[in-house]
């Protein structure tokens, strides 16, 4: 066993190849869209396509007399029983909440709402049929942009009266933590630099690879539901909550699922549909949706107007931001969906020191598919305003922008640091990171070649993008979402069952989509245990298995369901202890457990924690008075939210002539405390990466006149392939959280935060001798050709 | 999604085929390599009752020399033509322009004459033929017929082959010598051409003896850029010369205006492109 112990206490920290990855590559595993059960029936959709609407007439008969049609089923008939689509989040008391049925009655809000659903006895017929409903439509007029939703000319909801369903502020001046903003600014004016300006987010698809699926059985005593979804846990408590369904009688496995991003993090019209339509024909339903369909109704994110004023001295000291969004939520409040601009109010002001700062968001309801998390869900907007911001600071200045940051940050010295809005970062070194990252940039050299590129007038000109992100991840202390009204806490679950052969399950309540759970959290428990990797199966997903869990979203599965399985762990090794002074006749005191036995010190007695478990199984000898058992539960909250950080450097070429972008070269280096799995965090920042690169050059939802989605396919939803990345340098700094046990901070959503700014910040400074201070997102090639021609009119650069 | 069900045929010859579509007429959809049509069925935009898929007739595969000619089968894939030394050799901008097709996935699928005849305005295979002087040869229930590259492309995924007509090969005569370039222009890997220029050059000690220039998605078909052609011949192979014949490529051309780029930018493109396809051609 000696060979044993040497390992497993190694395993953190170590490159493990992912568990899981065998049966996902090739396909040895069950997809929700995989499952076949005896009598199962398919559901097709008929969907509005029409982005507001009243529903005057639906004729079904057609379609009730085409082959294999089982049911043809319309809001009106389940309009009781058919559950709803809540939102968790109601982000202050009289935040205004359009009722959201999952098949609409008689009244449309977006594009691509369920009017009605076929099931039949193939896909195929189901589609066939869904083809001869007769839908009677009366249009209404459309509101799109949130900019023209604020003065509720035209009503996405004409009975809710307005477009505004909640304005949010946060002021350091109210709550204590620094001065109003307003005085810094006017002081700025006067003596002082102020830049004002007008960003925008635009609307992404989260676009996750396998599209969303739902099976129902509703034989037998509990309603079994299989859903491609990140939230099993939360889709069961909102089915009984809404439905009328005892919880007992709902069982929610999410088996492997293919990427969320967010996209999943939502409890779906297409959920309750398909479970009223298996209630209604007692038999297993399934429905599968198209690419196209999931583009349409899949919730979209980010889709912001931001106006952000920064007030500094003249020598580029940063003394307040005011910040003023509009988010566009869509027909709907979702679930998190008012909230995630919101979550950007602790973000703005990043890992600047500064006295004043507030925050306020309009969140407004349109005619377009609803909008809620994507990754990084509001820290993502933030970081980019206030990393572009301090580009511009810097270029008032007249200094180089990374010197404008170092000006502005928290020194490392100076942690924990409690900001003006309130948060407190518990650890960080902003100077370590930078500095790596230029050294592996080569930042100085670049900057030489940038130089000459302007001089030689090259068609060609190079530009450097900086973004010095923090964000906060591990949601999320309860108490802090119970005062932010948020319907559920943030604790995780996790336990521990030693079996008697001497494996292990480990029970999670968070909900792999993607991440590699299985092999991180073997690695932990490994380590903590003495068991071999191997040795250990880490069960999740399935209410039945995992019967506590609020899932995975917001970087919190390692920060909080990892700790949780600490927790669990040291609770066996508790409880072990006992039966091991029993079974070596020794006193706990003189024990000592390590690589996975416990020793009597000072001498060569022991006994192996699985030999403990078989113990357990025959209870022959056991201690008197003590359970027969060694398996353990923990459940976690966390005292407080967890703030990795990074520095980014990035180098876009900018061809003058074309305005098309080149990436050069992409340099990270990220602290998210300690690593468990140096891989796995590899494949986190590079795809993160992607996916803000994408934001920043390339991904727009973008709808016609008419609110349909002209981006409807891939064809014209430019979503990038490996084709179109390069090899981006990921390093590390380590500066642990100290709020959890491992010291880990999170890092599913830091490249996402932290590229988008450094992209057009390089870009921008590509191009920036011509005229130019901002491109809008995303910087197509013909948005920054007209920038480029237009410079020469317009001096100011205004937005294209 | 899934397509409206459909009767499916593969007969192993043409004159099976030919017949098929002889029989089934408007109602007949043929299947070439499935890498447009595919999509089309399954996300319902068509729905024909027949699906004649060629893919088993072998008299439709394969290139060979015929003289001064290279004729390449109507159902040769991408990957075989990327992979034949005398599409290398004599001629060279098709090489280039089909090493540009998608990925390589759909260029072990798709095949030439599919690519040609579904007549996508931003797709790869039209200009490189249509500068290449290529001939379409088409059968029908009359025999055969051959038409020209500039007759060929007759409107927005519109060709000379008509209902019940089956494109056979494609007789692209030999630039055995000549320079050539596809410089595409798009902003993920995979998209569709926003604009592409196709330039093949016959250079002869710094002077382009002769130029041919194809556009795509410049208009609802593949077009030439006769007036640039005309004013390269004879000049030398410099930035200064290319760049002033390159500024009339967008003559007489109507791009559409869309998500990548209004009509302007695309006029724009086809100058830099196509100064830059006629320089690499060139060797310059």
């Amino acid at each position: 066993m000696t060979a044993v112990a040497e390992r497993t206490a190694l395993e953190i920290g170590a490159p493990r190849k992912r568990k899981e990855d065998q049966r996902l590559i090739t396909g040895r595993t069950r997809w929700t869209d995989n499952i076949q059960l005896p009598g199962m029936l398919h559901l097709a959709m008929v969907r509005s396509p029409f982005a507001h609407a009243n529903v005057t007439a639906i004729d079904t008969e057609a379609a009730k007399q085409a082959e294999g049609v089982v049911a043809v089923i319309t809001g009106a008939d389940i309009a009781a029983t058919q559950g709803a689509c809540a939102n968790a989040w109601p982000v202050t008391t009289d935040q205004k909440t359009p009722a959201h049925l999952p098949m609409v009655v008689d009244h449309v809000a977006c594009t691509g709402e369920i009017v009605a659903a076929i099931v039949a006895r193939t896909a195929a017929l189901a589609r066939d049929a869904a083809e001869l409903v007769d839908v009677t439509y009366e249009e209404l007029p459309a509101v799109l942009d949130a900019k023209e939703a604020v003065d509720d000319t035209v009503l996405a909801h004409p009975d809710l009266g307005t477009n505004t369903t909640a304005v949010w502020t946060l002021d350091s001046a109210g709550q204590g933590t620094g001065g109003h903003v307003d005085d810094a600014i006017a002081e700025a004016r006067v003596d002082g630099i102020v830049i004002e300006r007008d960003y925008r987010q635009q609307r992404l698809i989260p676009a996750f690879m396998e599209p969303r699926s739902t099976v129902v059985d509703p034989t037998g005593e509990q309603i079994t539901i299989w859903s491609s979804t990140q939230v099993p846990h939360i889709l069961r408590f909102l089915i009984a909550a809404t439905t009328g369904i005892p919880e007992s009688k709902v069982r929610v496995i999410a088996p492997d699922v293919g990427g969320g991003f967010g996209g999943k993090l939502q409890t779906t019209p297409e959920e309750f549909i398909t479970l009223a339509a298996a209630r209604q024909v007692r038999k297993p339903v399934k429905y599968t949706e198209t690419r196209s369909e999931s583009l349409v109704s899949a919730h979209h994110g980010r889709d912001q107007y931001q106006h952000l004023t920064l007030a500094a001295t003249k020598d580029g000291t940063v003394t307040g931001l005011k910040v003023e969004l509009i988010a566009n939520l869509g027909a709907y409040v979702a679930l998190v969906g008012g909230g995630v601009p919101v979550l950007g109010a602790w973000m703005f002001n990043s890992i600047y020191k500064f006295g004043s700062y507030r925050f306020t968001t309009r969140n407004v309801l349109t005619n377009t598919p609803w909008v809620d998390a994507y990754r990084g869900a509001g820290r993502p907007e933030a970081t980019y305003a206030i990393e572009r911001l301090m580009d511009e600071l810097a270029v008032a200045v007249g200094v180089d922008p990374l010197a404008i940051r170092e000006q502005n940050w928290i020194t490392h010295e100076e942690f924990p640091f409690t900001t003006v809005a309130g948060m407190t970062y518990d650890s960080g070194n902003y100077e370590a990171a930078t500095a790596r990252a230029k050294e592996i940039f080569g930042y100085d050299a670049l900057r030489v070649e940038q130089k000459r590129r302007r001089d030689d007038l090259d068609p060609v000109q190079l530009g450097i993008g900086i973004s010095t992100f923090t964000e906060m991840c591990g949601l999320a202390p309860s108490r802090v979402l119970g005062s932010l009204n948020y319907g559920a806490g943030g604790w995780e679950n996790a336990a521990i069952r030693m079996l008697p052969t001497g494996k292990v399950e480990v029970i999670t309540g968070t909900s792999p989509h993607g991440q590699g759970h299985e092999t991180a959290w073997s690695q932990i428990v490994a380590d903590r245990l003495g068991i071999p990797f191997e040795d250990i199966e880490v069960l999740h997903g399935d209410t039945a298995v995992s019967s506590r869990g609020l899932d995975t979203y917001g970087s919190r599965s390692l920060v909080v369901g990892g700790e949780a399985v600490v927790r669990a762990a040291d609770k066996v090794v508790e409880k072990a202890k006992v039966v091991a002074a029993h079974l070596l006749e020794a006193s706990e005191a003189d024990l000592e457990f390590v690589g996975g036995r416990f020793g009597v010190k000072g001498t060569d007695k022991g006994v192996g924690i699985a030999e403990i478990a078989t113990a357990a199984f025959t209870s022959h000898n056991w201690p008197e008075g003590v359970e027969p058992s060694i398996d353990a539960e923990a459940t976690y909250d966390p005292v407080n939210f967890s703030f990795p950080h990074g520095t980014h450097l990035c180098a876009m070429e900018v061809d003058t002539e074309t305005g098309a972008t080149t990436m050069r070269k992409y340099v990270c280096v990220d602290d998210i405390g300690q690593i468990i799995n140096p891989l796995i965090v590899e494949g986190q920042v590079h795809g993160g990466l992607v996916q803000g690169i994408a934001q920043a050059l390339w991904e727009e939802a973008v709808f016609d006149d008419n609110g349909t989605l002209v981006t409807g396919s891939f064809v014209d939803y430019t979503l990038p392939t490996s084709a179109d990345t390069i090899n981006y340098e990921s390093e590390h700094t380590t500066s642990p959280s100290t709020t959890n046990t491992l010291g880990t901070k999170g890092v599913g959503e830091a490249g996402t935060i932290a590229s988008t700014p450094a992209v057009v910040n390089a870009v921008v400074d590509a191009v920036r001798h011509l005229g130019i201070n901002d491109i809008r997102m995303p910087l197509s090639p013909e948005r920054v050709w007209r920038a480029i021609r237009d410079a020469g009119s317009a001096a100011t650069g205004d937005t294209p | 999604m899934i397509p409206v069900s459909f009767d499916y045929l593969a007969p192993t010859t043409l004159d099976e085929a030919l017949a098929a579509l002889a029989e089934h007429g408007e109602d007949a959809k043929v299947l070439g390599g499935g890498q447009s049509l595919l999509p089309v069925l399954r996300m319902r935009l068509n729905a024909p009752e027949v699906v004649v898929d060629l893919g088993r007739i072998e008299e439709l595969r394969g290139i060979r020399e015929d003289g001064d000619t290279v004729v390449i089968g109507a159902m040769t894939t991408y990957a075989d033509v990327l992979a034949d030394a005398t599409v290398t050799e004599h001629i060279a901008l098709l090489h280039k322009a089909i090493a540009e097709v998608a990925d390589d996935q759909i260029r072990h699928r798709g095949t030439v004459g599919g690519a040609i005849v579904h007549a996508d305005p931003a797709g790869d295979v039209g200009p490189a033929v249509l500068a290449l002087d290529a001939e379409m040869v088409i059968a029908g229930p009359g025999g055969r017929r051959t038409v020209g590259a500039a007759d060929f492309f007759t409107d927005l995924f519109e060709t000379a082959v008509g209902e019940g007509e089956v494109l056979v090969e494609i007789r692209l005569p030999k630039h055995t010598g000549w320079g050539a370039h596809y410089e595409k222009f798009v902003r993920v890997s995979h998209q569709w051409s926003i604009v592409a220029v196709a330039a093949t050059v016959r250079a002869e000690g710094g002077t382009i003896a002769e130029a041919k220039v194809a556009l795509a998605n410049m208009g609802a078909t593949p077009l030439r850029a006769k007036a640039t052609e005309v004013a390269l011949t004879g000049q030398p192979a410099t930035d200064v010369a290319v760049r002033e014949a390159a500024a009339s490529a967008a003559d007489g051309t109507n791009p559409p205006s869309d998500l990548n780029g209004d009509a302007d930018y695309r006029r724009h493109l086809a100058t830099v492109l196509t100064r830059r396809a006629v320089l690499a051609a060139a060797g310059s």
